[in-house]
């Protein structure tokens, strides 16, 4: 089997960015960073996602006059995982404004960005 | 000591169950039946020429209602969480001490920011016949929002203004839904004007006034976003 297809190439960098992106999570101590590692895991996510609804040698599902609108199913890639990748970005753009929004909170409570300042709720 | 070993065995557990999805994938050679039914009806049904744009503004519509609505609760949980107290707003107006921006940036976000504006505009009017689409429209006009924030930090945002047309937008999309329960086959059915020639501007029904709608809503909120974040930071 051929491994350096687009199709593996894109979702072996999304299975990575999602380690890296649990890396910086568990690891990181300033909290920014471990935003961003929620925002690549994320992105992971999403890559994975649309490789798996990618169909080598077809095009974007789009009916234009490349497409021939008879034969569409033909020659098209899947909507329905580009679809929910648009919905998931934007949750994800919801989600990581949320957080740096805390971390601004925070950042005005103990004037650090350190995780280790914040032990209040440590048992 | 122990708790780096946890995050490795951590990983590695990772690892090993992507390990095994990647070698049991083998690239997807057929549409999913969901997929090549909407490929063999939307033309006929929803008449966008994108896909996805069908997908996401009609068939599953609700969805896009239903994120578009978590999109403004985050947008008004970050206003709610960095209201800022009267004598802070006092105290931020004061700081004047910030060094210009250079002259290059702020000749340049002159000429560029209508353009950008416009940009976005296309992108969300267009939504139903090219990639884009309000979401991608909204996030381009809200990018133009941040360089006018770059070129001037002390610039102040209309709060008022831009709830007005987030309040706006959004009580005509889920009008639109209603009058699709009305008119036509069910809440947001785009059938609730012709459909028109396939592949044109005016076409797809209800789709290019959804996005408008939706492209308005996502872009107020998320400079809403932007502006609440740049005003709380300017604090020192």
């Amino acid at each position: 089997m051929d491994y350096f297809n687009i199709e593996y190439i894109s979702i072996v960098t999304g299975f990575l960015l999602i380690l890296l992106g649990l890396f910086a999570i568990l690891t990181q101590k300033n909290i920014i960073k471990i935003v961003i590692g929620f925002s690549l895991f994320d992105t992971g996510i999403h890559i994975v996602m649309v490789s798996i609804g990618y169909i080598r040698n077809r095009t974007a599902p789009i009916l234009d006059e490349t497409v021939n609108i008879k034969d569409a199913a033909n020659q098209i890639v899947d909507p329905v995982p580009q679809a929910l990748v648009l919905t998931a970005i934007i949750i994800g753009l919801g989600v990581t404004a949320l957080m740096l929004a805390y971390v601004l909170k925070l950042h005005k409570e103990k004037k650090s960005l350190e995780i280790q300042n914040f032990s209040d709720l440590k048992w | 000591m122990l708790k780096k070993g946890l995050i490795l065995i951590i990983l590695i557990a990772f690892a090993a169950i992507f390990l095994s999805l990647i070698s049991s994938f083998n690239g997807n050679t057929e549409l999913s039946d969901l997929g090549s039914y909407y490929a063999k009806n939307a033309p006929s049904e929803v008449g966008a020429a994108n896909l996805v744009t069908a997908v996401v503004v009609t068939y599953r519509g609700l969805d896009t209602l239903g994120e578009v609505v978590i999109l403004f609760l985050a947008a008004a949980i970050i206003g709610l969480l960095l209201k800022l107290s009267k004598d802070e707003k006092d105290e931020n107006s004061r700081m004047e001490n910030v060094r210009a921006t250079s002259e290059i940036l702020q000749t340049a976000t002159k000429i560029l920011v209508p353009v950008i504006f416009l940009f976005g505009a296309y992108i969300f009017i267009n939504g139903h016949l090219t990639p884009g689409g309000g979401f991608q429209g909204g996030a381009v006009i809200a990018s133009g929002l941040v360089l006018l924030f770059m070129a001037n930090p002390n610039m102040k945002i209309n709060h008022r203004l831009i709830s007005f047309i987030e309040s706006i937008s959004g009580l005509s999309f889920v009008f639109i839904g209603i009058l699709g329960i009305l008119l036509a086959g069910g809440f947001l059915d785009n059938k609730i004007f012709e459909l028109g020639t396939f592949g044109k501007l005016l076409s797809a029904g209800a789709i290019p006034l959804i996005y408008i709608f939706i492209g308005l809503k996502v872009g107020s909120e998320l400079s809403s976003i932007v502006g609440t974040l740049n005003e709380t930071q300017k604090e020192k």
